[in-house]
């Protein structure tokens, strides 16, 4: 089967305007949870979240900017410092090094031009329908940000929007392997964005009792596994990788981080909010991701968890990866990196993969942060940067989402 | 009353702030779409600008008949007059 490697990485995050400063952040234990400075958090029951470290608008230009709903901004962003990253990009005096029907984007959101969509809801309520901008059907569609990837980078080959709550930026990825593995692409963009902290999103988490109240503490609220956690913490940001395949990586010479090499994807059938108290459907995926890796559970050394501090979830994770690697699973260094970035929905699990495939570039695991009384997993979980040992590596990057989606991703060093 | 070229100052303003043209650029004799490259959705966000600055209706009909920044100043002084 075609090998699917990661020649490029992108990131605006609550930690890091950019991947390597997010990457500094996460092995330093940073947390970028802080109290929502804007005067509509102070109705709410959770008054922090973990927003972006540097605003898009400090990175884009002006003009394009106010066409672009916010999670297209931060997708953007991340997307244009993949593609520069990569060599792929060109200047003006040489070709890109890929052609355009060759080239595809797969760009997750979890929730959409939310933003985008209620200012211009107040603007009907409140001024009238010619007070709707034109703009904003084109800025509030989930499949925006791809979209606006594809433009700016003139992507021909399909280009695509998985949904998938919160597993969404893993289904990305995967979605980006199977189409260089089916002939369809030689290179594609994939990752995954989200820019939900506002009011409404805010509230409506808030009624689920999903969301943290440590208010008086932001950087402490994130705490995946620790006994005192009360909920995820909402944060913002956007990642992207490009995915390449190895004989278009290796005939122009790329710089390869990892092997994307295999997907996992399932549903849990059990409910739209809960997780499946034993993790059935996290369990199959993590078991179809590694043998579509062809890799056996004896070779991971790292699994990056979905782990966003709720009560039940983080258990049932635990419980699942001790049925999906079974004894193997003692010899995982486990970590959570929404300890320090809060949980970013649509955009968690591409912020997440990058992490993966850095740890396993530089061989050291991110700490958990707040990890002070940790539940009795059984499992070895990271509280300081770990480093990994010599040879071959590999890992696992783990998304769930509301609606019972389950989606692994497995990394192999190269 | 505003005079013709302060008309196409405040106008220039907005086309600047929407598009992102230099408002030195937004001259008379300027097409909105082949000079300025004011696409059809931004055409509707200055006019819906235009509206509110000038307290004036640009129907939807009429928008088609704006070529350039002169038939616009014009347009939004007999509005104005009328």
């Amino acid at each position: 089967m075609t090998r699917v490697f990661v020649t490029g990485l992108g990131a605006t995050s609550p930690v890091g305007g950019d991947a390597s400063s997010t990457w500094d952040a996460l092995l330093e234990g940073r947390s970028g949870v802080r109290s929502i400075e804007q005067e509509w958090a102070q109705q709410l029951g959770t008054t922090i979240a973990a927003e972006v470290a540097v605003d898009p608008s400090e990175v884009l230009d002006r003009v394009k900017a106010r066409r672009l709903d916010r999670s297209a901004q931060l997708a953007l962003v991340a997307a244009l410092e993949a593609w520069a990253d990569s060599g792929l990009a060109g200047d003006d005096t040489e070709k890109p090094g890929v052609e355009s029907e060759r080239l595809g984007v797969a760009m997750a959101s979890g929730i959409g031009g939310v933003q985008t969509l209620l200012t211009n809801y107040d603007n009907l309520n409140l001024k009238g329908p010619r007070r709707v901008s034109p703009l904003a059907i084109p800025m509030l569609m989930p499949n925006s940000p791809a979209a606006n990837i594809g433009l700016a980078i003139r992507a021909q080959a399909g280009v695509h929007t998985p949904v998938s709550a919160c597993a969404s930026g893993n289904e990305a990825i995967a979605l980006g392997i199977d189409m260089i593995r089916l002939g369809r692409a030689d290179v594609v963009v994939v990752g995954g964005t989200e820019a939900a902290v506002h009011p409404l999103p805010m509230a409506a988490f808030g009624q689920m009792m999903a969301l943290s109240k440590r208010n008086d503490d932001p950087e402490a609220a994130s705490r995946p596994w620790d006994k005192g956690r009360d909920g995820f913490v909402l944060g913002e940001g956007a990642a992207a990788l490009v995915l390449e395949s190895e004989e278009h990586a290796r005939a122009r010479g790329a710089k390869v981080y990892a092997e994307a090499a295999g997907a996992g994807i399932t549903a849990d059938s059990h409910d739209i909010a809960q997780p499946d108290p034993v993790g059935r459907g996290a369990t199959r995926a993590m078991q179809m991701a590694l043998r579509e890796a062809h890799m056996s559970a004896d070779e991971l050394v790292h699994i990056n968890a979905h782990a966003t501090s709720t009560p039940q979830g983080d258990l049932a994770e635990a419980t699942a990866i001790k049925n999906a690697l079974g004894d193997a699973a003692g010899g995982v260094v486990l970590t959570s990196t929404k300890s320090m970035t809060g949980h970013l929905l649509g955009a968690a699990g591409a912020l997440e993969s990058l992490a993966t495939v850095l740890a396993l570039h530089h061989r050291i695991v991110p700490p958990t942060i707040n990890l002070e009384d940790p539940e009795d997993t059984g499992l070895d979980i990271a509280t300081e940067p770990r480093k990994l040992g010599d040879g071959p590596l590999a890992a696992l990057n783990n998304s769930f989402g509301f609606g019972g989606h389950n989606v692994a991703i497995a990394f192999r060093s190269v | 009353m505003a005079t013709t070229d302060e008309i196409r100052a405040d106008l220039a303003d907005i086309v600047n702030e929407v598009a992102g043209i230099p408002a030195d650029d937004v001259q008379m004799d300027k097409s909105f779409t082949d000079d300025l490259d004011v696409d059809s959705l931004s055409m509707v966000e200055v006019v819906v600008a235009a509206e509110e600055k000038f307290d004036v209706k640009i129907p939807d009909d009429e928008v088609k008949n704006l070529k350039t920044v002169g038939d616009a100043v014009a347009y939004i002084e007999r509005a104005q007059n009328g």
